[in-house]
């Protein structure tokens, strides 16, 4: 078996490329910082020094505002310097190589590298050409992975429910283009939740998801009978050029998440999404804006997640030669 | 030094109340620093009858040597739940060393606000700063070699034991 190429030899984390992988121990230390630093952003001063003088540059290939901020201002709530370079209008449009791009930047003392790309794997590409030392955050590369869209996810449900070990999770929606599904559902069964379930139409599922372990429903209500937590996914509006879905009427009839679905859950289930919400296509807005909705928690979590993420990497540099 | 020349913990503790209790006042605040600084400072505040709630500090987010070492794997939230500014702040601290772990404290709680004063209480010092600290009030003074460590130790029932690490 390959060595997972995120852990180095002791099994310290040098990069974030995927869920996939992981031992459990090291999700915990993630979340379990990242809940002291949720405390850092309730204060007066929201900044610590850990990580001054550090370079750390957010390259995103693929528009994202929201992905962006928040690694932004993790970075800059550790107090390193950060860059922002949208590639997509920028040097690639002028015919220079990805892994040219990341030489001129290292070039520039770059000491992590937040990355968003439209191809699966582009992240691991990038990380097994960086010499040691430097780091790598997936965040969101194709249908791959989105790992700390998944973090903040697991930290949500950790902050509301505790344990993860007697829940029911349903994930609802399009996990067919879903790269924040399939780094849900690996960390969901990494950290032992026992009942992993996707709901979507046939159309919107990828082959074999069985295999992942989950359990398939293709009625909502039926699916969300009894869960704990609701995990809704964004409905990608160009996916509905396609044959794969009539119309956005015709998915919130069956897939939108209306308070009348919810009353199958649990009642003290919670309801997440990613966000960008499509209000009146995935979600209604009596479910966004009430009582069981933790969106705009996911979002405050999300920092502190990141920054426990850029923390736990700049720490497992190699020590410097005369150390 | 051997485990059997070390002072008795409880009595450095009866030492130090009596210092702090001439000099605490309505507005002084505890704080502790994580691990044994914080469970000192628990014992302390309940004897001395603090009305301010105690503060916890883990300074992790402000060590020196995370270039170094990186993040320890349990890192806790700090907990400061009172106002800092114009505070009288009595740090609590298990064992004085290098100083450093006091200078990573000092910068933590001046992110909270700008305290009116802070002084530094500490179990036992031994010796060997590189930074210029000092404790105002102190249960023992011990010289230990360099490659020693002092750790304090807590039983069930609270009660503290000071015990020796060689590397």
């Amino acid at each position: 078996m390959q060595a997972n190429p995120q852990l180095d030899k002791e099994g310290k984390l040098q990069h974030l490329l995927s869920i996939e992988g992981l031992p459990a121990p090291v999700l915990t230390q993630i979340l379990d910082t990242a809940a002291s630093f949720v405390g850092v952003t309730e204060r007066e001063v929201k900044k610590v020094p850990l990580l001054r003088g550090k370079a750390i540059f957010n390259l995103f290939f693929e528009p994202s505002t929201r992905t962006r901020t928040t690694f932004e201002i993790a970075a800059k709530r550790l107090s390193a310097d950060v860059v922002n370079l949208n590639i997509s209008t920028s040097s690639q449009t002028k015919g220079e190589s990805l892994l040219d791009t990341i030489d001129n930047l290292s070039a520039m003392h770059a000491d992590m590298f937040i990355v968003r790309h439209a191809e699966s794997g582009a992240p691991y590409l990038i990380a097994r050409h960086l010499r040691p030392g430097i780091h790598v955050i997936n965040a969101g590369d194709g249908r791959h992975a989105h790992p700390t869209q998944a973090l903040l996810d697991m930290y949500t449900i950790r902050h509301y429910k505790k344990e993860f070990r007697d829940l029911r999770v349903a994930i609802v929606g399009d996990l067919l283009h879903s790269r924040v599904a399939r780094s849900q559902v690996h960390a969901l069964s990494i950290l032992g939740v026992p009942e992993i379930r996707v709901v979507a139409p046939k159309t919107l599922l990828p082959a074999q998801v069985e295999r992942l372990g989950v359990h398939v429903f293709h009625d909502m209500a039926e699916g969300l009978r009894d869960v704990d937590v609701v995990l809704m996914l964004r409905l990608q509006n160009e996916r509905m050029q396609g044959a794969l879905l009539p119309s956005a009427q015709e998915y919130f009839k069956y897939y939108g998440l209306t308070p009348d679905k919810l009353a199958r859950a649990r009642p003290d289930a919670i309801v997440m999404h990613p966000g960008p919400m499509n209000r009146g296509v995935e979600i209604d807005s009596a479910v966004a804006d009430g009582p069981q909705s933790v969106i705009l928690p996911q979002v405050t979590f999300g920092i502190a997640v990141r920054m426990a993420v850029m923390s736990i990497l700049a720490g497992s540099s190699p020590p410097a030669a005369n150390d | 030094m051997s485990a059997a020349d070390l002072p008795d913990a409880e009595t450095l503790v009866r030492r130090l109340l009596e210092q702090l209790r001439e000099v605490i006042g309505p507005e002084t605040a505890l704080v502790g620093i994580r691990t044994g600084g914080a469970w000192l400072a628990e014992r302390l505040h309940r004897e001395l009858g603090i009305g301010v709630p105690l503060g916890t500090l883990d300074v992790s987010f402000y060590r020196d040597d995370y270039e170094r070492r990186g993040l320890k794997t349990d890192v806790k939230p700090s907990e400061i739940p009172f106002d800092v500014e114009g505070r009288d702040i009595l740090l609590i601290d298990d064992v004085l060393y290098t100083g450093r772990t006091i200078r990573a404290a000092v910068n933590e709680l001046f992110d909270y606000g700008r305290p009116a004063r802070i002084r530094l209480a500490t179990l036992v010092d031994r010796g060997g700063r590189e930074l210029p600290v000092a404790a105002a009030f102190v249960g023992a003074v011990i010289s230990l070699p360099g490659g020693e460590n002092i750790n304090l130790e807590r039983d069930a029932e609270g009660r503290f034991r000071l015990s020796v690490m060689r590397p």
